[in-house]
Protein backbone atom coordinates (compact mmCIF):
# COMPACT_ATOMS: atom_id res chain seq x y z
CA UNK A 1 0.00 0.00 0.00
CA UNK A 2 3.07 2.18 0.59
CA UNK A 3 3.90 2.57 -3.04
CA UNK A 4 0.42 3.57 -4.11
CA UNK A 5 0.29 6.65 -6.35
CA UNK A 6 -1.66 9.57 -5.11
CA UNK A 7 -2.64 12.48 -7.40
CA UNK A 8 -3.64 15.81 -6.33
CA UNK A 9 -7.06 16.89 -7.67
CA UNK A 10 -5.31 19.13 -10.06
CA UNK A 11 -3.10 16.39 -11.30
CA UNK A 12 -6.05 14.11 -11.74
CA UNK A 13 -8.03 16.75 -13.53
CA UNK A 14 -5.06 17.35 -15.76
CA UNK A 15 -4.92 13.67 -16.64
CA UNK A 16 -8.67 13.59 -17.33
CA UNK A 17 -8.36 16.68 -19.46
CA UNK A 18 -5.55 15.06 -21.37
CA UNK A 19 -7.60 12.00 -22.06
CA UNK A 20 -10.79 13.85 -22.95
CA UNK A 21 -9.30 16.72 -24.83
CA UNK A 22 -6.40 15.04 -26.59
CA UNK A 23 -7.47 11.52 -27.09
CA UNK A 24 -11.14 11.96 -27.93
CA UNK A 25 -11.16 13.29 -31.47
CA UNK A 26 -13.75 15.94 -32.50
CA UNK A 27 -17.09 14.24 -33.12
CA UNK A 28 -20.70 14.66 -34.15
CA UNK A 29 -23.31 14.12 -31.53
CA UNK A 30 -27.03 14.12 -31.76
CA UNK A 31 -29.42 15.32 -29.07
CA UNK A 32 -32.11 17.69 -27.93
CA UNK A 33 -31.33 21.13 -26.61
CA UNK A 34 -32.50 21.96 -23.11
CA UNK A 35 -31.75 24.52 -20.43
CA UNK A 36 -30.56 27.02 -23.01
CA UNK A 37 -29.09 30.19 -21.54
CA UNK A 38 -27.47 33.09 -23.38
CA UNK A 39 -25.97 35.44 -20.75
CA UNK A 40 -24.49 38.86 -21.42
CA UNK A 41 -21.29 37.40 -22.73
CA UNK A 42 -23.20 36.30 -25.82
CA UNK A 43 -22.12 32.69 -25.42
CA UNK A 44 -24.84 30.09 -25.43
CA UNK A 45 -24.95 27.42 -22.73
CA UNK A 46 -27.26 24.48 -22.93
CA UNK A 47 -27.57 20.78 -22.38
CA UNK A 48 -27.81 18.14 -25.06
CA UNK A 49 -29.70 15.11 -23.93
CA UNK A 50 -31.35 11.98 -25.01
CA UNK A 51 -33.52 9.57 -23.06
CA UNK A 52 -30.77 8.38 -20.76
CA UNK A 53 -27.96 10.90 -20.68
CA UNK A 54 -27.00 14.47 -21.02
CA UNK A 55 -23.94 16.56 -21.65
CA UNK A 56 -23.20 20.20 -21.09
CA UNK A 57 -22.56 22.22 -24.20
CA UNK A 58 -21.17 25.67 -24.80
CA UNK A 59 -21.53 27.57 -28.04
CA UNK A 60 -19.20 30.52 -28.04
CA UNK A 61 -20.42 33.80 -29.45
CA UNK A 62 -18.18 33.74 -32.51
CA UNK A 63 -19.52 30.30 -33.40
CA UNK A 64 -23.10 31.17 -32.56
CA UNK A 65 -23.07 33.88 -35.20
CA UNK A 66 -22.23 31.41 -37.92
CA UNK A 67 -25.14 29.19 -37.14
CA UNK A 68 -28.05 30.16 -39.40
CA UNK A 69 -30.78 29.21 -37.01
CA UNK A 70 -31.40 30.16 -33.45
CA UNK A 71 -30.76 27.45 -30.85
CA UNK A 72 -33.86 26.77 -28.83
CA UNK A 73 -34.98 24.37 -26.16
CA UNK A 74 -36.49 21.22 -27.53
CA UNK A 75 -34.71 21.53 -30.82
CA UNK A 76 -33.19 18.29 -32.06
CA UNK A 77 -29.73 19.03 -33.36
CA UNK A 78 -26.57 17.55 -34.70
CA UNK A 79 -23.57 19.19 -33.12
CA UNK A 80 -19.96 18.93 -34.12
CA UNK A 81 -17.24 19.75 -31.60
CA UNK A 82 -14.85 18.46 -29.01
CA UNK A 83 -14.76 17.89 -25.26
CA UNK A 84 -13.31 20.33 -22.82
CA UNK A 85 -12.68 19.95 -19.15
CA UNK A 86 -13.49 22.86 -16.86
CA UNK A 87 -11.12 22.23 -14.01
CA UNK A 88 -12.47 24.68 -11.45
CA UNK A 89 -15.74 22.84 -11.29
CA UNK A 90 -14.55 19.40 -12.25
CA UNK A 91 -16.90 19.38 -15.15
CA UNK A 92 -16.54 18.50 -18.74
CA UNK A 93 -18.53 19.99 -21.55
CA UNK A 94 -18.74 19.91 -25.28
CA UNK A 95 -17.57 22.95 -27.19
CA UNK A 96 -19.62 23.12 -30.36
CA UNK A 97 -18.09 24.29 -33.60
CA UNK A 98 -20.99 23.55 -35.92
CA UNK A 99 -24.56 22.79 -35.27
CA UNK A 100 -27.50 22.05 -37.50
CA UNK A 101 -31.03 21.04 -36.90
CA UNK A 102 -31.69 17.33 -37.23
CA UNK A 103 -34.12 16.43 -39.99
CA UNK A 104 -34.60 19.91 -41.41
CA UNK A 105 -31.75 21.88 -42.86
CA UNK A 106 -30.38 24.67 -40.75
CA UNK A 107 -31.66 27.24 -43.23
CA UNK A 108 -35.07 25.72 -43.16
CA UNK A 109 -35.16 25.94 -39.42
CA UNK A 110 -33.90 29.50 -39.46
CA UNK A 111 -36.56 30.29 -41.99
CA UNK A 112 -39.32 28.77 -39.90
CA UNK A 113 -38.09 30.53 -36.81
CA UNK A 114 -37.92 33.99 -38.41
CA UNK A 115 -41.24 33.41 -40.09
CA UNK A 116 -42.87 32.51 -36.80
CA UNK A 117 -41.41 35.54 -35.12
CA UNK A 118 -42.38 38.05 -37.78
CA UNK A 119 -45.80 36.50 -38.04
CA UNK A 120 -46.24 36.92 -34.32
CA UNK A 121 -45.39 40.60 -34.78
CA UNK A 122 -48.23 40.87 -37.23
CA UNK A 123 -46.02 41.70 -40.19
CA UNK A 124 -47.78 39.22 -42.45
CA UNK A 125 -51.25 40.57 -41.72
CA UNK A 126 -53.19 41.19 -44.90
CA UNK A 127 -54.42 44.43 -43.34
CA UNK A 128 -50.88 45.78 -43.22
CA UNK A 129 -50.36 45.29 -46.93
CA UNK A 130 -50.64 48.37 -49.06
CA UNK A 131 -52.28 48.30 -52.45
CA UNK A 132 -49.95 48.71 -55.36
CA UNK A 133 -50.40 51.89 -57.37
CA UNK A 134 -52.26 51.02 -60.50
CA UNK A 135 -50.31 53.48 -62.59
CA UNK A 136 -46.86 53.99 -61.13
CA UNK A 137 -44.89 56.76 -62.75
CA UNK A 138 -41.60 55.83 -61.20
CA UNK A 139 -40.68 52.24 -60.44
CA UNK A 140 -37.75 51.31 -58.23
CA UNK A 141 -36.07 47.97 -58.73
CA UNK A 142 -33.64 46.43 -56.24
CA UNK A 143 -31.72 43.66 -57.91
CA UNK A 144 -28.49 42.71 -59.57
CA UNK A 145 -27.79 44.94 -62.57
CA UNK A 146 -26.29 42.04 -64.45
CA UNK A 147 -28.69 39.21 -63.78
CA UNK A 148 -31.44 37.76 -65.91
CA UNK A 149 -34.04 39.22 -63.54
CA UNK A 150 -33.43 42.84 -64.51
CA UNK A 151 -33.48 41.98 -68.20
CA UNK A 152 -36.72 40.10 -67.80
CA UNK A 153 -38.35 42.96 -65.94
CA UNK A 154 -37.20 45.65 -68.36
CA UNK A 155 -38.34 43.58 -71.30
CA UNK A 156 -41.80 43.03 -69.85
CA UNK A 157 -42.19 46.67 -68.87
CA UNK A 158 -41.02 47.80 -72.29
CA UNK A 159 -43.55 45.54 -73.94
CA UNK A 160 -46.49 46.58 -71.79
CA UNK A 161 -45.93 50.26 -71.15
CA UNK A 162 -42.47 51.38 -72.12
CA UNK A 163 -42.90 55.04 -71.28
CA UNK A 164 -42.07 54.77 -67.60
CA UNK A 165 -39.31 55.97 -65.36
CA UNK A 166 -37.40 53.09 -63.86
CA UNK A 167 -34.69 53.44 -61.25
CA UNK A 168 -32.54 50.39 -60.67
CA UNK A 169 -30.68 50.18 -57.39
CA UNK A 170 -27.90 47.68 -58.15
CA UNK A 171 -27.15 45.21 -55.35
CA UNK A 172 -25.62 41.82 -54.89
CA UNK A 173 -28.41 39.33 -54.41
CA UNK A 174 -26.43 36.48 -52.91
CA UNK A 175 -23.44 35.92 -50.70
CA UNK A 176 -22.19 37.49 -47.55
CA UNK A 177 -23.57 41.00 -47.01
CA UNK A 178 -26.11 40.79 -49.83
CA UNK A 179 -29.07 40.98 -47.45
CA UNK A 180 -27.79 44.24 -46.03
CA UNK A 181 -27.30 45.66 -49.53
CA UNK A 182 -30.83 44.75 -50.48
CA UNK A 183 -32.17 46.38 -47.33
CA UNK A 184 -30.12 49.50 -48.06
CA UNK A 185 -31.34 49.54 -51.64
CA UNK A 186 -34.95 49.57 -50.50
CA UNK A 187 -34.18 52.43 -48.11
CA UNK A 188 -32.32 54.38 -50.82
CA UNK A 189 -35.18 54.15 -53.27
CA UNK A 190 -37.49 55.41 -50.56
CA UNK A 191 -35.10 58.28 -49.95
CA UNK A 192 -35.69 59.46 -53.52
CA UNK A 193 -39.16 60.30 -52.35
CA UNK A 194 -41.02 59.89 -55.60
CA UNK A 195 -40.79 56.17 -56.27
CA UNK A 196 -44.31 54.80 -56.52
CA UNK A 197 -43.50 51.14 -56.10
CA UNK A 198 -40.42 49.01 -55.45
CA UNK A 199 -39.67 45.59 -56.84
CA UNK A 200 -37.07 43.63 -54.87
CA UNK A 201 -36.00 40.38 -56.41
CA UNK A 202 -33.69 38.09 -58.23
CA UNK A 203 -33.81 35.09 -60.49
CA UNK A 204 -34.24 31.53 -59.28
CA UNK A 205 -31.64 29.55 -57.36
CA UNK A 206 -31.05 27.20 -54.49
CA UNK A 207 -32.30 27.93 -51.02
CA UNK A 208 -28.76 28.99 -50.22
CA UNK A 209 -28.70 31.38 -53.20
CA UNK A 210 -31.98 32.95 -52.22
CA UNK A 211 -31.06 33.23 -48.61
CA UNK A 212 -30.67 36.99 -48.53
CA UNK A 213 -34.39 37.29 -49.07
CA UNK A 214 -34.98 35.19 -45.98
CA UNK A 215 -33.02 37.46 -43.70
CA UNK A 216 -34.59 39.64 -41.14
CA UNK A 217 -32.81 42.80 -42.25
CA UNK A 218 -34.49 42.56 -45.65
CA UNK A 219 -37.85 41.81 -44.06
CA UNK A 220 -37.49 44.88 -41.83
CA UNK A 221 -36.52 47.07 -44.78
CA UNK A 222 -39.61 45.94 -46.66
CA UNK A 223 -41.83 46.59 -43.66
CA UNK A 224 -40.26 50.03 -43.19
CA UNK A 225 -40.59 51.06 -46.83
CA UNK A 226 -42.90 53.99 -47.54
CA UNK A 227 -43.47 52.83 -51.08
CA UNK A 228 -45.24 49.50 -51.51
CA UNK A 229 -42.81 46.67 -52.10
CA UNK A 230 -43.31 43.73 -54.38
CA UNK A 231 -41.13 40.69 -53.85
CA UNK A 232 -39.97 38.92 -56.95
CA UNK A 233 -37.72 36.02 -56.13
CA UNK A 234 -37.52 33.50 -58.90
CA UNK A 235 -38.81 30.40 -57.27
CA UNK A 236 -42.33 29.58 -58.04
CA UNK A 237 -43.03 27.07 -55.32
CA UNK A 238 -41.37 28.19 -52.13
CA UNK A 239 -41.92 31.45 -50.38
CA UNK A 240 -39.21 33.63 -48.90
CA UNK A 241 -39.60 35.76 -45.82
CA UNK A 242 -39.55 38.73 -48.18
CA UNK A 243 -42.58 37.25 -49.92
CA UNK A 244 -44.48 37.10 -46.67
CA UNK A 245 -43.84 40.68 -45.64
CA UNK A 246 -44.02 42.23 -49.09
CA UNK A 247 -47.17 44.07 -50.07
CA UNK A 248 -47.49 41.71 -52.97
CA UNK A 249 -45.60 38.60 -53.95
CA UNK A 250 -44.74 37.80 -57.52
CA UNK A 251 -43.53 34.33 -58.33
CA UNK A 252 -40.90 35.61 -60.76
CA UNK A 253 -39.37 38.95 -61.75
CA UNK A 254 -41.26 38.88 -65.06
CA UNK A 255 -44.50 38.33 -63.21
CA UNK A 256 -43.65 41.23 -60.92
CA UNK A 257 -43.20 43.50 -63.92
CA UNK A 258 -46.54 42.35 -65.28
CA UNK A 259 -48.26 42.97 -61.98
CA UNK A 260 -46.78 46.43 -61.57
CA UNK A 261 -47.13 47.69 -65.10
CA UNK A 262 -50.42 47.50 -66.86
CA UNK A 263 -50.71 47.22 -70.54
CA UNK A 264 -50.81 50.68 -71.97
CA UNK A 265 -53.47 49.62 -74.40
CA UNK A 266 -55.77 48.61 -71.55
CA UNK A 267 -55.07 51.89 -69.78
CA UNK A 268 -55.85 53.90 -72.87
CA UNK A 269 -58.99 51.84 -73.45
CA UNK A 270 -60.03 52.34 -69.85
CA UNK A 271 -59.56 56.06 -70.13
CA UNK A 272 -61.53 56.19 -73.34
CA UNK A 273 -64.28 54.20 -71.69
CA UNK A 274 -64.40 56.60 -68.75
CA UNK A 275 -64.56 59.54 -71.11
CA UNK A 276 -67.42 57.94 -72.95
CA UNK A 277 -69.29 57.08 -69.78
CA UNK A 278 -68.81 60.63 -68.55
CA UNK A 279 -70.48 62.11 -71.60
CA UNK A 280 -73.24 59.52 -71.61
CA UNK A 281 -73.94 60.00 -67.93
CA UNK A 282 -74.34 63.74 -68.35
CA UNK A 283 -76.54 63.32 -71.40
CA UNK A 284 -78.76 60.93 -69.45
CA UNK A 285 -78.78 63.30 -66.53
CA UNK A 286 -79.94 66.16 -68.70
CA UNK A 287 -82.54 64.00 -70.43
CA UNK A 288 -83.93 62.91 -67.10
CA UNK A 289 -84.04 66.49 -65.94
CA UNK A 290 -85.88 67.49 -69.05
CA UNK A 291 -88.41 64.71 -68.59
CA UNK A 292 -88.97 65.76 -65.02
CA UNK A 293 -89.48 69.30 -66.11
CA UNK A 294 -92.05 68.25 -68.66
CA UNK A 295 -93.85 66.07 -66.15
CA UNK A 296 -93.83 68.81 -63.61
CA UNK A 297 -95.13 71.37 -66.01
CA UNK A 298 -97.92 69.09 -67.12
CA UNK A 299 -98.88 68.28 -63.59
CA UNK A 300 -99.02 71.94 -62.70
CA UNK A 301 -101.32 72.68 -65.56
CA UNK A 302 -103.60 69.74 -64.83
CA UNK A 303 -103.85 69.89 -61.09
CA UNK A 304 -103.57 73.59 -60.58
CA UNK A 305 -104.99 75.64 -63.40
CA UNK A 306 -104.15 78.62 -61.33
CA UNK A 307 -104.18 82.23 -62.20
CA UNK A 308 -100.51 82.82 -62.30
CA UNK A 309 -100.09 80.31 -65.04
CA UNK A 310 -103.02 81.63 -67.00
CA UNK A 311 -101.91 85.18 -66.42
CA UNK A 312 -98.56 84.27 -67.61
CA UNK A 313 -100.10 82.65 -70.63
CA UNK A 314 -102.16 85.71 -71.28
CA UNK A 315 -99.25 88.00 -70.88
CA UNK A 316 -97.38 85.82 -73.22
CA UNK A 317 -100.19 86.02 -75.74
CA UNK A 318 -100.38 89.76 -75.39
CA UNK A 319 -96.74 90.15 -75.76
CA UNK A 320 -96.94 87.92 -78.76
CA UNK A 321 -99.63 90.06 -80.30
CA UNK A 322 -97.81 93.24 -79.53
CA UNK A 323 -94.76 91.78 -80.93
CA UNK A 324 -96.45 90.74 -84.14
CA UNK A 325 -98.31 94.03 -84.46
CA UNK A 326 -95.17 95.93 -83.82
CA UNK A 327 -93.68 93.75 -86.41
CA UNK A 328 -96.63 94.49 -88.72
CA UNK A 329 -96.34 98.22 -88.14
CA UNK A 330 -92.74 98.03 -88.79
CA UNK A 331 -93.49 96.14 -91.91
CA UNK A 332 -96.11 98.56 -93.06
CA UNK A 333 -93.79 101.42 -92.45
CA UNK A 334 -91.18 99.68 -94.38
CA UNK A 335 -93.58 98.94 -97.23
CA UNK A 336 -94.53 102.58 -97.35
CA UNK A 337 -90.97 103.69 -97.42
CA UNK A 338 -90.33 101.18 -100.11
CA UNK A 339 -93.18 102.50 -102.20
CA UNK A 340 -91.91 106.02 -101.77
CA UNK A 341 -88.49 105.05 -102.67
CA UNK A 342 -89.74 103.11 -105.66
CA UNK A 343 -91.72 106.07 -106.77
CA UNK A 344 -88.77 108.37 -106.41
CA UNK A 345 -86.75 105.94 -108.28
CA UNK A 346 -89.34 105.85 -111.07
CA UNK A 347 -89.61 109.60 -111.21
CA UNK A 348 -85.94 109.75 -111.75
CA UNK A 349 -86.40 107.68 -114.88
CA UNK A 350 -86.19 110.00 -117.98
CA UNK A 351 -88.90 108.11 -119.82
CA UNK A 352 -91.13 108.43 -116.85
CA UNK A 353 -90.23 112.05 -116.51
CA UNK A 354 -90.99 112.70 -120.15
CA UNK A 355 -94.29 110.91 -119.97
CA UNK A 356 -95.18 112.57 -116.73
CA UNK A 357 -94.11 115.92 -118.21
CA UNK A 358 -96.29 115.19 -121.15
CA UNK A 359 -99.12 114.40 -118.84
CA UNK A 360 -98.50 117.59 -117.02
CA UNK A 361 -98.39 119.47 -120.22
CA UNK A 362 -101.71 117.97 -121.31
CA UNK A 363 -103.12 118.86 -118.01
CA UNK A 364 -101.91 122.42 -118.33
CA UNK A 365 -103.33 122.61 -121.83
CA UNK A 366 -106.62 121.36 -120.58
CA UNK A 367 -106.55 123.92 -117.85
CA UNK A 368 -105.64 126.57 -120.36
CA UNK A 369 -108.53 125.60 -122.66
CA UNK A 370 -110.92 125.46 -119.81
CA UNK A 371 -109.69 128.83 -118.61
CA UNK A 372 -110.04 130.32 -122.01
CA UNK A 373 -113.47 128.89 -122.39
CA UNK A 374 -114.49 130.15 -119.04
CA UNK A 375 -113.09 133.57 -119.89
CA UNK A 376 -115.00 133.67 -123.17
CA UNK A 377 -118.17 132.61 -121.49
CA UNK A 378 -117.62 135.29 -118.96
CA UNK A 379 -117.15 137.85 -121.77
CA UNK A 380 -120.25 136.74 -123.58
CA UNK A 381 -122.22 136.94 -120.43
CA UNK A 382 -120.78 140.34 -119.65
CA UNK A 383 -121.59 141.43 -123.12
CA UNK A 384 -125.09 140.27 -122.72
CA UNK A 385 -125.48 141.97 -119.41
CA UNK A 386 -123.91 145.07 -120.84
CA UNK A 387 -126.11 144.82 -123.87
CA UNK A 388 -129.12 144.50 -121.61
CA UNK A 389 -127.98 147.50 -119.72
CA UNK A 390 -127.31 149.33 -122.93
CA UNK A 391 -130.74 148.45 -124.13
CA UNK A 392 -132.17 149.91 -120.89
CA UNK A 393 -130.15 153.01 -121.34
CA UNK A 394 -131.21 153.56 -124.95
CA UNK A 395 -133.47 156.62 -125.28
CA UNK A 396 -135.41 154.68 -127.76
CA UNK A 397 -136.28 152.16 -125.02
CA UNK A 398 -137.28 155.13 -122.78
CA UNK A 399 -139.44 156.48 -125.63
CA UNK A 400 -141.34 153.24 -125.41
CA UNK A 401 -142.48 154.15 -121.95
CA UNK A 402 -144.00 157.54 -123.29
CA UNK A 403 -141.02 159.77 -123.17
CA UNK A 404 -139.95 161.83 -126.16
CA UNK A 405 -136.80 163.38 -127.38
CA UNK A 406 -136.59 166.94 -128.67
CA UNK A 407 -133.87 167.98 -130.95
CA UNK A 408 -133.03 171.26 -132.62
CA UNK A 409 -132.78 171.64 -136.32
CA UNK A 410 -129.11 171.02 -135.94
CA UNK A 411 -129.81 167.80 -134.15
CA UNK A 412 -128.97 168.97 -130.67
CA UNK A 413 -130.98 167.31 -127.93
CA UNK A 414 -132.89 169.97 -126.11
CA UNK A 415 -132.51 169.65 -122.38
CA UNK A 416 -133.28 173.17 -121.36
CA UNK A 417 -135.84 175.73 -122.55
CA UNK A 418 -133.22 178.39 -123.10
CA UNK A 419 -131.73 176.32 -125.90
CA UNK A 420 -134.48 177.41 -128.19
CA UNK A 421 -136.30 180.52 -128.93
CA UNK A 422 -139.88 180.97 -130.09
CA UNK A 423 -140.40 180.03 -133.63
CA UNK A 424 -137.49 177.81 -133.77
CA UNK A 425 -138.26 174.53 -135.46
CA UNK A 426 -137.72 171.44 -133.28
CA UNK A 427 -138.09 167.89 -134.06
CA UNK A 428 -139.81 165.71 -131.41
CA UNK A 429 -138.85 162.14 -131.62
CA UNK A 430 -141.52 159.77 -130.29
CA UNK A 431 -141.42 156.02 -129.73
CA UNK A 432 -142.97 155.68 -133.08
CA UNK A 433 -142.67 158.57 -135.52
CA UNK A 434 -141.50 162.15 -135.34
CA UNK A 435 -143.31 165.45 -134.78
CA UNK A 436 -141.98 168.56 -136.62
CA UNK A 437 -142.93 171.46 -134.43
CA UNK A 438 -142.39 175.17 -133.95
CA UNK A 439 -141.65 176.63 -130.53
CA UNK A 440 -144.33 179.03 -129.49
CA UNK A 441 -143.13 180.21 -126.21
CA UNK A 442 -140.18 179.45 -123.85
CA UNK A 443 -140.48 179.50 -120.16
CA UNK A 444 -137.50 179.35 -117.95
CA UNK A 445 -139.63 177.90 -115.17
CA UNK A 446 -142.69 175.77 -115.05
CA UNK A 447 -144.85 174.51 -112.25
CA UNK A 448 -142.82 171.34 -111.62
CA UNK A 449 -141.07 170.98 -108.30
CA UNK A 450 -137.35 171.58 -108.81
CA UNK A 451 -135.10 168.68 -108.33
CA UNK B 1 -54.02 69.68 -61.69
CA UNK B 2 -50.60 69.21 -63.22
CA UNK B 3 -49.39 67.94 -59.86
CA UNK B 4 -52.04 65.28 -59.67
CA UNK B 5 -50.63 61.85 -60.13
CA UNK B 6 -52.07 59.96 -63.01
CA UNK B 7 -53.57 57.46 -60.64
CA UNK B 8 -55.21 60.15 -58.49
CA UNK B 9 -56.47 61.76 -61.63
CA UNK B 10 -57.94 58.53 -62.88
CA UNK B 11 -59.40 57.69 -59.50
CA UNK B 12 -61.07 61.11 -59.36
CA UNK B 13 -62.34 60.66 -62.88
CA UNK B 14 -63.81 57.26 -61.98
CA UNK B 15 -65.41 58.81 -58.93
CA UNK B 16 -66.96 61.56 -61.02
CA UNK B 17 -68.24 59.13 -63.61
CA UNK B 18 -69.71 56.99 -60.84
CA UNK B 19 -71.42 59.97 -59.24
CA UNK B 20 -72.78 61.17 -62.56
CA UNK B 21 -74.01 57.71 -63.44
CA UNK B 22 -75.78 57.38 -60.12
CA UNK B 23 -77.83 60.38 -61.14
CA UNK B 24 -77.97 61.68 -57.59
CA UNK B 25 -76.14 64.91 -58.25
CA UNK B 26 -78.09 68.13 -58.60
CA UNK B 27 -78.04 69.36 -62.15
CA UNK B 28 -75.73 72.22 -61.33
CA UNK B 29 -73.25 69.85 -59.71
CA UNK B 30 -73.62 67.45 -62.59
CA UNK B 31 -72.43 70.09 -64.99
CA UNK B 32 -69.54 71.03 -62.75
CA UNK B 33 -68.62 67.38 -62.33
CA UNK B 34 -68.79 66.89 -66.05
CA UNK B 35 -66.46 69.79 -66.68
CA UNK B 36 -64.02 68.54 -64.11
CA UNK B 37 -64.24 65.05 -65.54
CA UNK B 38 -63.47 66.26 -69.03
CA UNK B 39 -60.48 68.19 -67.73
CA UNK B 40 -59.25 65.11 -65.88
CA UNK B 41 -59.70 62.91 -68.91
CA UNK B 42 -57.68 65.37 -70.96
CA UNK B 43 -55.02 65.48 -68.30
CA UNK B 44 -54.79 61.69 -68.21
CA UNK B 45 -54.62 61.45 -71.97
CA UNK B 46 -51.90 64.08 -71.98
CA UNK B 47 -49.97 62.14 -69.39
CA UNK B 48 -50.17 58.99 -71.48
CA UNK B 49 -49.05 60.88 -74.54
CA UNK B 50 -46.16 62.59 -72.84
CA UNK B 51 -44.78 59.74 -70.71
CA UNK B 52 -41.33 58.72 -71.80
CA UNK B 53 -39.11 55.76 -71.15
CA UNK B 54 -36.21 56.33 -68.80
CA UNK B 55 -34.06 53.75 -67.06
CA UNK B 56 -31.55 54.86 -64.46
CA UNK B 57 -29.13 53.36 -62.00
CA UNK B 58 -29.24 54.65 -58.44
CA UNK B 59 -25.76 54.85 -56.99
CA UNK B 60 -24.05 56.30 -53.95
CA UNK B 61 -21.02 58.51 -54.32
CA UNK B 62 -18.06 58.61 -51.94
CA UNK B 63 -19.89 60.98 -49.62
CA UNK B 64 -22.80 58.55 -49.44
CA UNK B 65 -25.04 60.82 -51.51
CA UNK B 66 -27.48 59.27 -53.89
CA UNK B 67 -27.11 59.97 -57.57
CA UNK B 68 -28.57 58.52 -60.69
CA UNK B 69 -27.04 57.76 -64.03
CA UNK B 70 -28.57 56.37 -67.20
CA UNK B 71 -28.71 52.62 -67.23
CA UNK B 72 -27.97 51.32 -70.67
CA UNK B 73 -29.05 47.75 -70.92
CA UNK B 74 -30.62 45.94 -73.77
CA UNK B 75 -33.13 43.54 -72.25
CA UNK B 76 -32.76 41.26 -75.22
CA UNK B 77 -29.01 40.90 -74.85
CA UNK B 78 -27.43 37.70 -73.76
CA UNK B 79 -30.54 35.68 -73.87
Amino acid sequence: MGDRQVYTVSQLTARIRDVLEEQVAPFWVEGEISNLRVPGSGHAYFTLKDDAAQIRVVLFRNRLRRIRFEPADGLHVLAFGALEVYAPRGEYQMVVELMEPKGLGALQVAFEQLKARLQAEGLFDPGRKRPLPRFPRKIGIVTSPTGAAIRDMLRVIGRRFGELHIVVRPVRVQGEGSAREIAEGIADLNALGDVDVIIAGRGGGSLEDLWAFNEEVVARAIVGSKAPVMSAVGHEVDFTIADFVADLRAPTPSAAAELVVREKEAVVDGLRDLHHRLSRALARRLERQRERLVLYAERRVLSDPSRPLRDAQRRLDELGLRLSSALGAGRRHAVHRLALATQRLHSGNPAVRISSGRGWLGQLQGRLDAGARRSLDRSVHGFRVAAGKLDGLSPLAVLGRGYSLTRTASGEIVRSADQVAPRDPVSVLLHEGTLECTVEETRERDGRPQV
Amino acid sequence: MADLKFEDCLARLEQIVGALESGNLPLEDSLKAFEEGIALARHCAKYLDEAERRVELLLKDEAGLLKTQPFAIDPDDER
